[in-house]
């Protein structure tokens, strides 16, 4: 692989981390539980999307192969997409969306954090922005797994189901393989395992607010980054992709 | 017109935010810098949030208003460091937002009290009320959040500081 094409990939995975689950998210909105978290889901889908749009325009900028950001979003193939399983798990209930979105905002929130000072200024500045958004995510989804863990004896169920459910998910958020590594060492990427022991801290003391119990044995699921991805992201991809593939040249 | 920095900024700091009309983009902190190479200008902007739809529409309204005043050379660059803050917002455009209901971002982004468990006192724009109270997080555009005051139990957007 060339210096380019492992920028590249490396860029695509930030991006489709954030493309997929923003795309998820965008499901909520007009089936929110009520109006106030409906907006909350949409706004945190907003930002998930901006995200996603700045690292794939810049991921297109890199490659250099004259496709462009929606280009990449919309006419790739499930095989190609390279986010972690996490985020493409399906949206169950409300329980389960927000405590998907609290492991990915606690990660995000680390990440971002280090990518601010990566040498790829591009990189850099786009982590900049997101850190402020996902801080303010965290602290909006913290709390609802608190009032779920620790309200009643149904909520406190339905996200110990959830918990029982995606744990074995997280682990992946951590993998580092040869082009992240290469990048690491150049100051570009980051290496997450670095920051695993915090984030579990994190999370620990959370689910313990939250009177939450981790599974205790679990088997960390993985493939996403080599596009080998769980039974939902096709099914979300289909949904995603249809309008652009049916009218190529359509425009707003 | 003499393709000056000052010119160019004297056409477009007066375009008002599309989503809220009273402050100007240029108080709002978006146009970032103005560089002038010969014929061609190049304008450095910064997102609000990385998702915000209305800026694309405040690159048309820059590009409407100068391709009026004859400049066509015209590049708009977007650039996300260093990352917008509502710090940004000066006393007087903070003043115009709350005559138009909205509350102002309260103190800097320097304060963490938040982190602590401790939520900032949110002023009622319309009665100046201590007393309100968290609706909402999130609200009609990706910079607001929803109150409501208990006083004069009016229900307003706040500005959120980030």
């Amino acid at each position: 692989m060339t210096s380019q094409e492992i920028l590249f990939t490396y860029t695509l995975r930030l991006a489709d981390n954030a493309l997929v689950l923003g795309q998820r998210l965008s499901e909520w909105t007009g089936h929110g539980p009520f109006l106030e978290e409906d907006l909350a889901l949409t706004n945190i889908a907003l930002d998930t999307f901006g995200t996603a749009t700045s690292l794939l325009e810049y991921a297109a900028k890199v490659e250099d192969k004259g496709r462009d950001a929606d280009a990449i979003a919309y006419r790739r193939n499930e095989r190609e997409f390279c986010n972690i399983l996490l985020v493409e798990q399906a949206n169950g209930d409300y329980a389960k969306t927000i405590l998907r979105q609290v492991f990915v905002d606690a990660f995000n929130i680390l990440l971002y954090t280090e990518l601010s000072k990566s040498k790829d200024e591009t990189l850099a500045g786009i982590a900049q922005k997101a850190i402020k958004e996902v801080t303010y995510h965290y602290r909006h989804t913290s709390s609802w797994v608190i009032r779920f863990g620790d309200g009643t004896e149904e909520s406190h169920n339905k996200i110990q189901d959830a918990l029982n459910e995606l744990w074995r998910f997280t682990g992946e958020m951590f993998e580092m393989d040869e082009i992240e590594e290469t990048l690491a060492k150049q100051g570009i990427a980051i290496d997450a395992k670095a920051f695993q022991a915090k984030w579990e801290k994190q999370i620990d003391e959370l689910l313990t607010k939250a009177t939450l119990k981790k599974p205790e044995t679990v088997f960390m699921q993985t493939g996403g980054r080599k596009g080998l991805h769980t039974e939902h992201l096709g099914f979300m991809l289909s949904e995603m992709q249809t309008l652009p593939r049916m009218l190529p040249d359509a425009k707003w | 017109m003499t393709l000056t920095k000052e010119n160019i900024l004297k056409l477009i700091s007066v375009i008002p935010d599309p989503e809220i009309p009273v402050i100007t983009i240029a108080e709002l902190g978006v146009i970032r810098d103005v560089i002038i190479d010969k014929e061609n200008v190049e304008i450095k902007i910064t997102p609000t949030y990385s998702g915000c739809p209305a800026m694309q529409r405040m690159e048309n309204d820059i590009k409407e208003i100068l391709n009026k005043n004859g400049i066509t050379n015209l590049k708009i660059t977007t650039i996300y460091s260093p990352a917008w803050t509502t710090d940004w917002i000066p006393e007087e455009a903070k003043e115009k937002l709350r005559k138009y209901g909205i509350a102002p971002p309260e103190k800097t982004t320097e304060d963490k009290s938040w982190l602590t468990g401790k939520s900032k006192i949110v002023l009622c724009p319309r009665c100046r009320s201590k007393s309100t109270k968290l609706i909402s997080q999130f609200g009609s555009t990706a910079c607001k959040a929803l109150y409501q005051c208990q006083d004069c139990l009016e229900p307003f957007d706040y500005f959120k500081c980030i």
